[in-house]
């Protein structure tokens, strides 16, 4: 503390200060920017020559993932990518609404103190907490419970542990946007002799509605990205899921799995892999930005 | 393709090499004679770290950086010493000599309730295909076989799939997979019908060994070469091995240096 006012003092005091400040917080955040572009670049200058050399079709398209035999099919990574991110709005979508109406509608204020940060203390356990918990308890729970058979590592089991992960991201946003109402909407509502219920149903979750949707496309984006808990209990089979209870591999758990041992081809395949879901996960950041630009604007 | 290939690779060598150069830079006494360099598979690593440990004439250095690294580290002289996890192709062993430091053996693991304790290589070979997906069909309990096998680049599945799978079949795309040995046998230590493999140094209690064609896993039967799923460990140096190098090559391959590598789970080369 000391240390800081006597540094005001000094900036205070001093002629050259603002401009010397200035420059270090411009060069602060260029250095973040010039990093994410250095990213870029070294990702595309590696992986975008497979992708060329074989075909963007060949690639994206391509149902078989070989590559010590020559085979870069990335489609049946994409389709598990997408199974489980489904599967995790599934679940994650039906709790992550209801826990941000219950705590930005219906809880009164203590609970309300006393849960929001537990809930956000769920997006601070490490994902490999999470992935051994799903591989220790899940995982025989699905393969021993399961009518259907199946070995337990599972699309279904990847899709449970990220649906619990995205309630976060999901109940976070969402409140948020359910905050964002004017109270008037509510008091109106309620005026014309609406209930509660039909409140919230009726006013308030169509007036956050682009909220909501950017904390879905949010919690997706999470989901996509996560790579240690789903490494641990989808089972990694390179196949297209036939079943919930079929194992499945994800865009990120190609490149974790693989990445030890690649070298030449296959490396370039396994930054190619990156280049895929740095699109996807651009993709869905830019379209949530968008939603709730929307919103911000609608509300103006 | 292939400049890539080669650019990417020259990259990798020329990593090697600063870093090469960098420890010797450090290490500038006038015993540098006595500093062996060794670069390669990531298996081996593990084990020549230990050989390193318990060698007193100099200083040795390893890398790892995977078998194909290795071996162009000893043709490049970017090593003294190359490791190699995996037999030569003819083209990649031209100018190089190849001595074999130790032998593992690749263990058929299952889990512990299973009753089956031997498949013939076969069966086992149809177990991968994903041709055999019941335990009954080799005599085993009304059970689906659940496949697991390691990431596409590994080694260990590199020498299983040269044994067993050959060049005609490949391991069946529903094997669950994963990219750690000790995982792999946890994954089977809770599935009943579970079947996976596993160098011979991480056999436990917690699984069973198979025997294949009759051969169970043993230190002799791999040394002997009875047990036929075995991958030799190989030091790589371009001609024949001179100076620091061949000594600590006659290090590894003496009696205390052989007893290192039985120590930890591998099976010397000559046993007698």
């Amino acid at each position: 503390m000391m240390m800081i006012a006597r540094a005001r003092r000094w900036v205070a005091t001093t002629h050259l200060s603002d401009g010397v400040i200035e420059r270090c917080l411009l060069f602060a955040a260029l250095s973040a920017v010039t990093t994410l572009v250095l990213i870029t670049l070294f990702i595309l200058r590696e992986g975008l020559p497979v992708i060329f050399d074989r075909g963007p079709m060949a690639f994206l398209g391509g149902v078989k993932w070989a590559p010590s035999r020559g085979h870069f099919g990335l489609l049946p990574m994409i389709a598990g990518t997408a199974v489980v991110t489904l599967g995790a709005l599934v679940i994650g979508l039906p709790l992550g609404l209801a826990g941000a109406i219950a705590l930005a509608e219906l809880a009164p204020p203590r609970a309300r103190r006393l849960l929001k940060p537990m809930i956000e203390l769920l997006a601070g356990i490490p994902s490999v907490v999470y992935g051994f918990i799903g591989m220790e308890i899940l995982v025989p729970f699905i393969r021993e419970r399961g009518t259907l058979g199946g070995p337990g590592y599972s699309a279904l089991a990847a899709s449970i542990i990220l649906g619990i992960m995205v309630l976060p991201t999901i109940i976070g946003i969402s409140i948020d946007a359910l905050e964002a109402v004017p109270r008037s909407y509510r008091d109106g509502s309620r005026a014309l002799g609406a209930t509660q219920w039909q409140t919230i149903t009726g006013v308030v979750l169509p007036a956050a509605r682009n909220g909501i949707v950017a904390a879905v496309i949010l919690g997706m984006g999470r989901a996509v990205g996560e790579t240690m808990a789903v490494i641990m209990v989808a089972g990694n089979a390179v196949q297209f899921p036939g079943s919930l209870l079929a194992p499945v591999r994800t865009l990120t758990a190609n490149i974790a799995l693989e990445m030890s041992y690649a070298t030449g081809a296959h490396a370039q395949a396994l930054f190619a892999t990156g280049i895929v879901l740095f699109i996807l996960s651009l993709a869905l950041n830019g379209i949530a930005g968008r939603v709730r630009a929307v919103r911000k604007v609608a509300a103006a | 393709m292939s400049a890539i290939t080669h650019h990417y690779r020259t990259a990798g060598g020329v990593l090697l090499f600063v870093a090469t150069a960098c420890t010797r830079a450090a290490d500038a006494r006038p015993a540098d004679a006595g500093v062996v360099t060794l670069a390669g598979s990531t298996s081996i690593q593990p084990f020549a770290e230990r050989w390193a440990e318990e060698y007193d004439g100099g200083r040795v250095i390893v890398q790892s950086g995977g078998s194909t690294a290795g071996i162009k580290a000893a043709h490049d002289g970017t090593a003294d010493i190359g490791m190699s996890s995996r037999t030569l192709q003819p083209a990649e062993s031209k100018g190089l000599i190849e001595t074999v430091v130790a032998r593992d053996g690749i263990a058929i693991i299952v889990h512990a309730g299973n009753p089956v304790r031997a498949l013939s290589l076969g069966q086992l070979q149809g177990i991968y295909a994903g041709s055999i997906r019941n335990w009954n069909a080799v005599g085993g309990r009304d059970l689906p076989i659940t496949v697991i096998t390691r990431e596409d680049g590994s080694g260990t599945r590199d020498a299983f799939e040269q044994f067993v799978m050959g060049p005609t079949h490949e391991i069946t795309a529903t094997a669950l997979v994963t990219a750690y040995s000790g995982g792999l046998r946890k994954m089977v230590s809770q599935d009943p019908g579970a079947i996976g493999y596993v160098t011979f140094s991480q056999l436990n209690t917690q699984v069973h060994s198979l025997a294949i064609d009759g051969i169970s896993p043993s230190e002799p039967a791999i040394a002997s070469g009875k047990y036929r799923l075995q991958r030799p460990f190989v030091f790589l140096t371009r001609g024949a091995p001179t100076g620091a190098a061949l000594q600590f090559i006659a290090f590894v391959l003496s009696d205390t240096g052989q007893r290192v590598a039985r120590a930890q789970g591998l099976a010397p080369v000559a046993l007698q």
